[in-house]
């Protein structure tokens, strides 16, 4: 039997602060869960917890309000760029983000996202890209990729009658007004680290009143996909991240030169 | 303070700003563009928040996000850009925020017309948005007095945690008047204890009007319900003129209360003991007051520029307890005093028909005019 040095164990991780002590409604396995970490130990790095506002959207993260722990609004389906615009034009001293869903952002929201980005809002947004509407059961979204199947494109989705996913990072990135737009992925220890880091440097882009950031970040989604988590961040690897490759698409020459 | 001239959308911004607006958030639509005009050049030079939004829609919801930091924040519009703004109106209602909307009325349904109407009564008033809220509306006949209320908006939004709703016209929001505007008001500086302005030092606070949970929805529900009592009981406003040995009354808001003032002033030349009950809060509505009214009337002539959406308002306050006549102009038809003249000759003549809805009988005479 091993033997364990109790009294001089170091801790080495905890809880951010920015997060609450409770157990989130995601399902086993969803990566809303590290997206929330991630957001949360870059708020507490830069000491930004009592100075944010965040806008929750509708979709799964409707009640992200509920796990982060600083001040937290909630937005009509896909408005949240156009709230987080209100606040941020009142507070401008504030630090304010949206965490929006692909049905809620590329869909319903198109129009906000768009011009809150063209408009060069110093805000930040966290695109949540898992190819469905998780919250109502796993219908068809924007980003469905080309004969993926879910309750709404049941034999699978058809380009011809449904159209094609809409890559949103690239869209949006060719938009005057933004200055940082990335893509990140959810699915395994290098990625997460490599999405942690572009979160810093969207919160310091905004920091530094340098406009419009946004990162898209591929995630999963177990239940509505029908898959065990690993089979699920497989599915993510082999299937998302060809059709979204992750990449910096917009880095505005002042963002290059941040260093942190 | 000195008089000067002024249109009435310039007027109303004007007053906003001196009522201490910290963000205006619009978007373009005929009547009311030039407040969103005026604003855009008058808010950035006073260092204040102002944004062309892409849509009503999103113009509400900046409006939105913008009450919850505690800010005096508002959006004008008309008609169909209303009806944009009711998914906004009914979250900003649900969240319980205090925000401003100037809604200039224009000719419809649909694209309609840029003529000034009171058609969108029943949407404001009676709701628009799902669920269940109210809003105060204020329903002002000119131009000063649209000045007056646009201030009072920003005390009872806040008062009440309410969405007002200053409702008038294209006639208003485009003529000018001579008029007085308000001295400055102090910026805010103290925010209440609900606004999620970023949480130094304190405990943090959520904006949602989401409930899951049926009771507790309910229970909401009743909250706003038992507040809107209180704001029955104590916001009522109304103005009656020549009432004090009235026999008839005329009843109208806004714009089409005041042409009716003149067919009452010429109906009284011509001996008629008729007087006119123009309520400014259309919402809260004047119940008790028409009730009182009801009990020492012959009869009542109710007049909009609508196919009698407020009749139906003074058809419940009155209980039936004295005839009701009707007579209105839609899709943006303004009647002529003398339109209104006329029909009171008719009620003062006595001998009413009064078998039928008002509204229908109001139909046949019109069909008889050719309309």
């Amino acid at each position: 039997m091993t033997e364990y040095d109790v009294e001089n164990e170091v801790l080495v991780y905890e809880r951010p602060d920015s997060l609450t002590d409770l157990n989130t409604h995601y399902c086993p396995g969803c990566t809303h869960g590290v997206a929330h970490r991630l957001i949360a130990e870059v708020l507490d790095e830069m000491n930004l917890k009592s100075n944010t506002i965040g806008v929750a959207s509708v979709g799964c993260s409707v009640f992200a309000y509920n796990y982060f722990d600083f001040d937290f609004v909630q937005s009509p389906h896909g408005r949240a760029p156009a709230l987080a615009t209100g606040i941020k034009r009142v507070l401008p001293n504030r630090t304010v983000f949206t965490y929006q869903g692909d049905g809620d952002l590329a869909s319903i929201g198109m129009a906000e996202i768009i011009h809150a980005a063209t408009r060069g809002e110093n805000i930040t947004v966290f695109f949540i890209n898992n190819t469905n509407y998780g919250m109502t059961g796993g219908q068809m979204a924007p980003t469905t990729l080309p004969g993926q199947k879910t309750t709404s494109s049941p034999n699978g989705r058809d380009v011809e009658s449904q159209g094609y996913p809409i890559r949103t990072a690239e869209l949006i990135s060719q938009l005057d007004g933004t200055s940082y737009v990335v893509r990140r992925s959810l699915n395994d220890p290098k990625n997460i680290r490599m999405a942690k880091k572009a979160i810093r440097t969207a919160f310091e882009v905004q920091q530094r009143g340098l406009g419009f950031s946004m990162i898209e970040l591929l995630s999963i989604c177990p239940t509505n996909w029908g898959m065990t988590p690993v089979s699920a961040l497989k599915w993510l690897e082999e299937k998302m991240m060809t059709y979204y490759p992750v990449g910096d698409y917009k880095v505005h020459p002042a963002v290059a030169e941040i260093k942190f | 303070m000195t008089r000067q001239l002024m249109k009435g959308n310039e007027a109303v911004a004007e007053a906003a700003v001196r009522a201490g607006v910290a963000g205006y958030f619009g978007y373009p639509i005929t009547p009311q563009t030039e407040l969103l005009e005026y604003m855009s050049k008058r808010m950035p030079e006073l260092g204040r928040a102002f944004v062309q939004a892409e849509s009503e829609l999103a113009a509400i919801n900046m409006v939105y996000g913008a009450a919850c930091t505690g800010q005096r924040v508002m959006t004008s519009s008309s008609s169909p850009g209303v009806s944009l703004m009711m998914e906004g109106l009914s979250y900003i209602s649900g969240t319980e925020l205090p925000a401003v909307l100037v809604d200039v009325m224009r000719g419809g349904p649909g694209l309609g017309n840029i003529a000034p109407a009171q058609a969108d009564y029943n949407q404001i008033v009676h709701g628009g948005g799902h669920g269940e809220y109210h809003a105060i509306v204020l329903a002002p006949a000119t131009v000063q007095e649209s000045i007056d209320l646009m201030v009072d908006s920003f005390d009872l939004a806040e008062q009440y945690q309410s969405l007002v709703v200053l409702l008038t016209d294209g006639s208003i929001g485009q003529m000018m008047e001579p008029c007085e505007l308000p001295a400055f008001k102090p910026m805010k500086t103290e925010f209440p204890t609900w606004a999620t302005n970023g949480a130094e030092g304190r405990k943090k606070r959520i904006l949602t009007s989401i409930n899951l949970d049926p009771n507790a929805q309910e229970v909401e529900n009743f909250r706003l319900m038992r507040r809107w009592q209180q704001i029955e009981e104590n916001e009522v406003r109304v103005k009656t003129y020549f009432m004090e040995d009235a026999k008839f009354a005329v009843v109208g808001f806004g714009s089409c209360g005041r042409l009716a003032l003149s067919a009452v002033r010429a109906a009284r030349a011509e001996g008629i003991a008729v007087g006119l009950i123009r309520p400014i809060t259309v919402s809260p509505f004047p119940k008790k007051l028409l009730k009182e009214f009801s009990r020492k009337l012959e009869s009542m002539l109710v007049v909009e520029m609508n196919n009698g959406q407020m009749l139906d308002d003074v058809i419940s306050a009155t209980e039936n307890s004295l005839p009701v006549e009707f007579y209105g102009r839609m899709g943006g038809v303004v009647p002529f005093p003398d339109e209104v003249l006329e029909e009171i000759r008719r009620v003062a003549k006595g001998g009413l028909d009064t078998t039928g809805h008002p509204r229908d009988r109001w139909l046949t005479r019109m069909a008889e005019k050719g309309l």
